[in-house]
């Protein structure tokens, strides 16, 4: 049992944060820094600097683009991307459906949207949630009917993150209603561009606009762009959040933040002594601070039994990963909103928004970084909802661990 | 960044899960525990023959040069069959001493007597009003030409009745607080003027009250420095917090494989109770908190071979906290689980409950942890 990185990996973690500084803007890192969003523009950017490095899908197989790294490599990798902290390359494409479509998808399918995916030509946004089909997401009812050589899809997405970016949108379809519910599901891409897709967005209570409905009405698919069998989706979707929930710890993300509410914490007074040195204050830190690295230990006891873990069988600890993973970052929400206190208050538009110009009169309401505070706290309570819910992530648990 | 044991540590977790399972049965344990003496030397004898007590000690001192991986892997069985005898004073933590303390005299005279399983040793360290702080020394040790007189009570001494040899710790100069002037004195258990009040702690273990009263030791009885002895009792006592977390994962593993074992088996309304949502849910908690546990035992375990003591000490502070609020977590919801029965001295549930929450209060309990990692600055520095 050795638990410290070797030289080589030291080293490496070294190329990567190097990259880091001397690649990404120093304007995208300071908004990243201050809790503000990357913009579409400044991320299809950084992909193309990732992806001209041979870095945009490092965990791909290496015949699709990827690098061949070690599990410890990646992990490293992407502990430094959060950590840095530089955007995360867009997942509904490199998490994904790029994964689907290099496991189960044609020849064609592969070569042409892989590369695309890797270089942030297409931007992928995802099409499972339904309004009727949450936690029960098999139960999903937009169908797809066949009609000569294409679909007929008509029905309805919700939750659909960054669709009004998109080019592309990968779609569980119901193919067979008469099916059980798992059976008749099927994997389908579909063009956002195709007549009969009307995008709306849903304003969420931190007053962003990141999640979308996305309408179906009588939209033609070629059969082409159906991903492995017919029927078959279910599997392909399991696989797909399977491969979600590896990355959904977030060590990387709660390491930066923890370190940034120290950072503030030194600035912000309580009467003449710095917050930072308020014992109460400072204990729910470190309190915080065990847990992250309990969850870091655990990341990487999966990291380092995937060497010998079954390929494509996500580990039943990755639900143990996402329940603390989830618990943390919001921890780390509340932290901040601790250490702004008073001036959480003041509502400023994110600059990204695209109504940024005419709500932008105002000059900037206390210190600059206390802006995003409150908001990131309301928009961060999704992270114990998405990707499978903490209580659905118990439920794997209570099955696949304690078989009850 | 590997996890795995090597073959030599399978082997010896082999023969300590075998032993624990074939020799320390529910049944057998309770006979320990209602014997006078509260732990048995013919399992002491076992364990010697297994060469368990030999774990931590270098070859050439007739141990099998071990490190914090085999003292994990030992601590983590230990937990499981909830063994009460006095492994963690002896080898753990007065085998620390020795081990980082010791002149080669006095480890050639301890240590060959710990492995053998001829001689058992304790750690007269707590004071009444000490609580937690190793620092915190009121026991006197004053120059007496070339010796030391000792004079002082210790408390709560894990195995202090039945201990061949303690180490005391004993104040050379300074005030009560003071870091400095600090010594540890290896003392024999029936030295004149040494007074034990030996009683069973609330986990089945013997602990005992102490008095010195004069006691006389000579100058080869001091370990290290006798005014610097406070390094070497807070090295040995952050390498016990890694054993007790270890042990913390002995212990809830068994808890949630009985708890989890008994809401399959148990039938209320016609169906088995772990058929229930909401009890489903509390047994993944369980899980979630022993997993973290589990994690933070591999990172003391790590962590205790560090020479920066202050790094090392973050460490072992933020396992304790983990230990604590893991351990009550699981504890809890286990007896919860169990209903009526978990609170019965019949079922095993309880037991285990009991050593952990006297493992929560050993060496320093969640608060006094959190507040020991908050004050030196916390686990992450800045990048």
């Amino acid at each position: 049992m050795d638990l410290r990185f070797t030289p080589d990996e030291n080293a490496f973690r070294e190329e990567v944060r190097t990259f880091f500084r001397e690649n990404l803007s120093k304007e995208v890192h300071a908004k990243l820094v201050e809790g503000r969003h990357a913009s579409k523009h400044d991320l299809v950017e950084w992909s193309r600097v990732l992806n001209r490095k041979g870095w945009a899908t490092p965990h791909w197989p290496e015949a699709y683009g990827g690098t061949g790294w070690t599990p410890v490599q990646q992990y490293i990798f992407l502990e430094e991307l959060q950590g840095f902290p530089a955007p995360a390359p867009l997942a509904f494409g490199v998490n994904m459906v790029g994964p689907v479509i290099y496991t189960f998808g044609n020849e064609e399918q592969k070569a042409h949207y892989l590369p695309r995916i890797a270089n942030l030509d297409d931007w992928w946004c995802q099409g499972f949630s339904e309004p009727g089909s949450g936690s029960d997401l098999a139960s999903l009812k937009t169908k797809a009917v066949r009609d000569g050589e294409e679909y007929v899809v008509n029905g309805q997405k919700t939750w659909t993150t960054l669709a009004q970016h998109a080019d592309w949108i990968f779609c569980l379809v119901r193919t067979d209603p008469a099916a059980k519910k798992q059976e008749g599901i099927s994997f389908l891409l579909i063009d956002m561009k195709s007549p009969g897709i009307t995008v709306r967005p849903i304003e969420l209570i931190d007053g962003g606009r990141e999640v979308n409905e996305v309408f179906f009405d009588d939209v033609r698919v070629p059969a082409a762009n159906l991903v492995g069998q017919e029927n078959k989706g279910w599997d392909y979707a399991k696989f797909l959040l399977g491969n979600e929930r590896t990355n959904i710890a977030r060590v990387g993300v709660s390491k930066e933040r923890l370190r940034r509410i120290r950072e503030l914490a030194a600035l912000e007074r309580i009467g003449e002594t710095p917050m930072i040195q308020n014992p109460r204050f400072r204990e729910k830190l470190a309190a915080a601070e065990v847990e992250l690295k309990s969850l870091e230990m655990t990341q990487l006891r999966v990291v380092a039994a995937e060497r010998t873990r079954e390929k494509g069988k996500p580990d039943p600890a990755s639900s143990v990963l996402k329940i603390k993973g989830s618990e943390i970052q919001q921890m780390t929400t509340e932290l901040l909103l601790d250490v702004v206190g008073p001036y959480a208050l003041p509502y400023v538009p994110d600059r990204e928004d695209e109504r940024w110009d005419e709500l932008s009169n105002e000059p900037p309401i206390g210190p600059d970084w206390a802006a995003t505070v409150a908001p990131t706290y309301f928009n961060w309570r999704k992270v114990s909802i998405y990707g499978g819910s903490n209580e659905i992530q118990r439920q794997i648990i209570a099955k696949a661990i304690l078989g009850l | 960044m590997d996890f795995d044991f090597t073959d030599e540590q399978r082997l010896l977790k082999d023969s300590v899960d075998r032993f624990v399972a074939d020799r320390y049965a529910f049944e057998a344990r309770k006979a320990v525990l209602a014997s006078e003496a509260g732990w048995s030397p013919a399992i002491w004898a076992q364990l010697a023959e297994l060469g368990l007590l030999a774990v931590p000690f270098a070859e050439d001192e007739g141990g099998i040069g071990g490190g914090p991986t085999e003292t994990m892997i030992v601590m983590e069985a230990f937990g499981r069959g909830l063994v009460v005898e006095p492994y963690l004073p002896t080898v753990v933590l007065a085998g620390g001493l020795l081990r980082h303390g010791g002149s080669d005299a006095q480890r050639a005279e301890h240590i060959p007597k710990i492995v053998e399983g001829r001689a058992t040793m304790a750690l007269a360290q707590v004071e009444r009003g000490s609580r937690y702080d190793l620092h915190d020394v009121s026991t006197t040790a004053k120059r007496d030409g070339e010796g030391w007189v000792l004079s002082g009570e210790k408390g709560v001494v894990l195995h202090g009745e039945g201990a061949d040899t303690l180490v005391v710790s004993a104040r050379t100069a300074g005030g009560r607080r003071d870091r400095n002037g600090i010594g540890l004195f290896l003392v024999d258990g029936r030295a004149a003027g040494v007074s034990r009040s030996g009683y069973p702690t609330q986990d089945g273990m013997r602990a005992a009250e102490i008095g010195l009263e004069n006691v006389r030791v000579g100058p080869d009885c001091v370990i290290g420095d006798p005014e610097g002895g406070l390094p070497i009792l807070e090295r040995v006592a952050d390498e016990a917090i890694a054993a007790v977390a270890a042990e913390t994962v002995g212990i809830l593993a068994e808890m949630q494989a009985i708890t989890v074992d008994y809401i399959k088996t148990r039938k209320q309304f016609g169906v088995a109770i772990g058929s229930f949502q909401a009890l489903q849910h509390r047994a993944a908690d369980m899980v979630v908190a022993t997993e973290q546990v589990r994690s933070m035992a591999y990172y003391a375990t790590m962590m205790s071979g560090s020479d920066d003591p202050a790094e090392r000490a973050a460490a072992m502070s933020a396992t304790k906290v983990q230990v604590g609020r893991s351990g009550r977590f699981v504890g809890q919801q286990a007896i919860q689980l169990h209903g009526g029965v978990g609170v019965t001295m019949e079922y095993r549930i309880g037991h285990y409950f009991k050593r952990m929450t006297m493992i929560e209060a050993f060496l320093g309990d969640a608060d006094h942890h959190l507040a020991r990692l908050a004050d030196g600055g916390g686990l992450f520095k800045a990048a």
